[in-house]
């Protein structure tokens, strides 16, 4: 096996953990504020890309507007969702709420679909599609876009959850809903923080997937499946940990595909996704009893 | 007596509305389409088409001097229920011939059916067991997919390219394609150095080329449909890979080109159907003129392109109307009249059915094409 094959696989599977990452930050956040998982997370991602597109075609707005554009309006939807599917449940279990993000996940879906049709979208990429080569490797410019901004992202967290009121209060949510009811967070208000924050960081994941993946109504599927394991592996942290989990599945993903065999690809995630819940069920880092922000 | 006369009077006016119904002279086709659900892409340009088909017949004066009707029902692409609405189309509509199903899983299930109650079937689904071996009642207008990997194959020979790399995805089109082509492979004397698969949502198969690109075939060949074969052109290009690369078929459409980008897509090989590419055929091609026009009819009835998918039920159509025309109207004479079709110029292809062949199709229903500055452009 030669050096820049392994090379090769190593950054194609690092670039797409960056996106599994970042979809699966947005899981935990969600989780941590509320103490459910929002299946609806992949619809978000979705429609990140769709919302894209239109800005670009319909709008004839150019890129640099068609993202904020499209991230405002899937923030929107996360707030609509928050607002109108979320909070109004009288019992809000979590096995309520967690089967009422699965039905928002399907009504998204079918709305996209009646919206934008059943075909595959194309998205220019941001700086063209000349590979760059890396010791015998190449990968795009893309997916170093891809790298940055998932980094910047990580560090606005950090600097949010550690270094803001809110972030703070959000963060004593999740330590303890009724402690920090009890010294004056809004807890509502903090679940719908937890809400819009989550739901803009998957539209982004989702723009920046577009150019290499393409999307159309359905990429929320897998792709959220993906952020949910590469969640669990780092043990729903919203920080290093989960963008560790996210790399680590897309470098196993990338190296089975490569070194064993490209039929078991998926298999490779969901049985690592089986292995952590039976043997770690805190995550690959998590102690047992970890704080989880 | 009073009895008598009612039982008589009532007779009168079955007979009557019976022979009404006859002098007006309509003639019952059946459509059994996927029009939602997951393979509602074949079967709504289908339903569109025939409907389309039906009206301009119509306004003509119909078949004969008889009226078309055509009785189309949605099956969104489950077998149960096509088998369901096969029997309804025969016992309450009495319909003549039966156009569809959409997929091989529906027209499998439907064909006890039809050889039962004996009503001539012409399938839109690719599927090579649907007429292989013949069954008596049934026709199928794709070609099988065995002929484009051939196509594929031949071309590859007279480059001397013997070494392949397959590419395959992982649903019952990609499945069908690596089976043919091994079997084919192996008949014409090429070797199969690597075979690769992935799956229908993948987003990203660099994993898959780099291992091939070690192994340095003389040839890609990647079978799929949207959006995975765009996504293996974009990697091919990104890792630099110089090996000719081939695609299926089942990618012959300008939105492949438009989803990989002109440049990523430049110099990839395929068959494709001559419905997609009538504008790059020389003039004096016999479909020319019948692509075209369908091609604007469509595009002036629904705003979007044809697709090959509504030109199967496009050849099912003139299949049925053309053994009429010849032969008559009952499900027998329809059924004949198809089997005796020969060289019926078409969408698909040109169709010359026998006893021994139900579909009709040869390799020329097929042309190589190169993706030459985001157009199709034909290789000789």
């Amino acid at each position: 096996m030669q050096f820049d094959q392994i090379l090769q696989y190593v950054l194609s599977g690092l670039s797409t953990g960056a996106i599994y990452a970042l979809i699966g930050i947005g899981f935990s956040i969600i989780y941590n504020a509320t103490g459910i998982i929002n299946f609806a997370q992949g619809e978000f991602v979705m429609l990140g890309g769709l919302l894209t597109l239109s800005c670009l075609e319909l709008l004839k707005l150019p890129l640099w507007a068609a993202i904020p554009c499209a991230i405002a309006v899937s923030t929107v939807v996360g707030i609509l969702f928050e607002r109108l599917a979320i909070r109004p449940l009288k019992q809000p279990t979590p096995i309520n709420l967690v089967i009422i993000t699965i039905g928002g996940s399907i009504l998204i879906r079918g709305l996209a679909m009646l919206v934008w049709g059943k075909d595959t979208h194309a998205i220019p990429p941001f700086s063209g599609d000349t590979p760059i080569a890396i010791g015998g490797a190449t990968i795009l410019p893309q997916h170093l876009w891809i790298l940055a901004i998932t980094l910047l992202i990580i560090v606005i967290n950090k600097v949010y959850f550690y270094h803001t009121i809110s972030g703070k209060a959000m963060r004593a949510c999740s330590y303890n809903r009724r402690a920090a009811g009890l010294v004056g967070i809004d807890v509502r208000r903090m679940v719908l923080f937890s809400f819009i924050i989550s739901s803009a960081m998957g539209a982004v994941a989702g723009i920046i997937v577009a150019p290499l993946t393409m999307t159309a109504y359905d990429v929320g599927v897998m792709l959220g499946l993906k952020g949910f394991c590469a969640a669990i592996i780092g043990g729903m942290s919203s920080g290093i940990s989960t963008v560790i989990g996210g790399l680590i599945l897309g470098v196993l993903e990338s190296l089975g595909a490569g070194l064993i065999s490209s039929g078991y690809k998926d298999a490779i995630a969901f049985i690592i996704l089986l292995l952590i819940l039976f043997i770690r069920p805190q995550g690959l880092f998590g102690k047992a009893d970890s704080e989880r922000v | 007596m009073k009895k008598m006369s009612v039982l008589f009077s009532s007779i009168c006016l079955t007979l009557l509305f019976a022979t009404a119904s006859f002098a007006s002279g309509t003639i019952k086709i059946g459509a059994l389409f996927a029009v939602t659900g997951p393979a509602s892409f074949l079967g709504e340009p289908e339903k569109k088409t025939l409907e389309m088909l039906v009206k301009e017949a119509n306004e003509k004066g119909g078949i004969n001097g008889m009226k078309l009707e055509a009785v189309i029902y949605d099956t969104g692409g489950d077998a149960t229920k096509a088998v369901q609405l096969a029997t309804k189309l025969i016992k309450d509509d009495k319909v003549s011939v039966i156009i569809g199903p959409s997929t091989t899983g529906e027209s499998m299930a439907v064909i006890p059916v039809v050889e039962k109650e004996k009503v001539p079937l012409i399938s839109c689904a690719a599927g090579i067991k649907i007429t292989d071996p013949v069954k008596h009642w049934v026709f199928k207008t794709p070609a099988n997919d065995h002929v484009a990997a051939e196509k594929i194959l031949n071309y590859m020979a007279s480059k001397k390219q013997k070494s392949i790399a397959l590419l395959t995805v992982t649903d019952g089109f990609g499945a069908s394609g690596r089976e043919q082509i091994k079997v084919l492979a192996k008949q014409k004397g090429f070797t199969i150095v690597a075979d690769e698969v992935y799956g229908p949502k993948d987003t990203d198969m660099t994993s898959q080329l780099t291992k091939i690109r070690g192994i340095k075939p003389d040839a890609i060949i990647c079978w799929g449909t949207n959006p995975g074969p765009a996504v293996v052109t974009k990697n091919v290009k990104q890792l630099g890979i110089k090996t000719p690369l081939y695609m299926s078929h089942g990618v012959a459409s300008k939105k492949y080109i438009e989803l990989a980008g002109a440049d990523s897509a430049e110099g990839v090989m395929l068959p494709a159907g001559k419905l997609a590419i009538y504008d790059a055929l020389p003039k004096g091609d016999v479909q020319y003129k019948l692509l075209k026009d369908y091609d604007q009819s469509y595009k002036k009835a629904h705003g979007t392109e044809a697709s090959t998918f509504g030109g199967y039920a496009y050849d099912a159509f003139l299949l049925a109307t053309g053994a009429i025309k010849k032969v008559g109207s009952t499900p027998e004479q329809i059924r004949n009249g198809i089997e005796q079709t020969s060289k019926l110029v078409s969408i698909s292809g040109i169709f010359t059915m026998s006893p021994k062949d139900h579909n009709g199709l040869d390799l020329s229903a097929f042309e190589m094409v190169k993706v030459l500055k985001g157009d199709w452009s034909l290789l000789k």
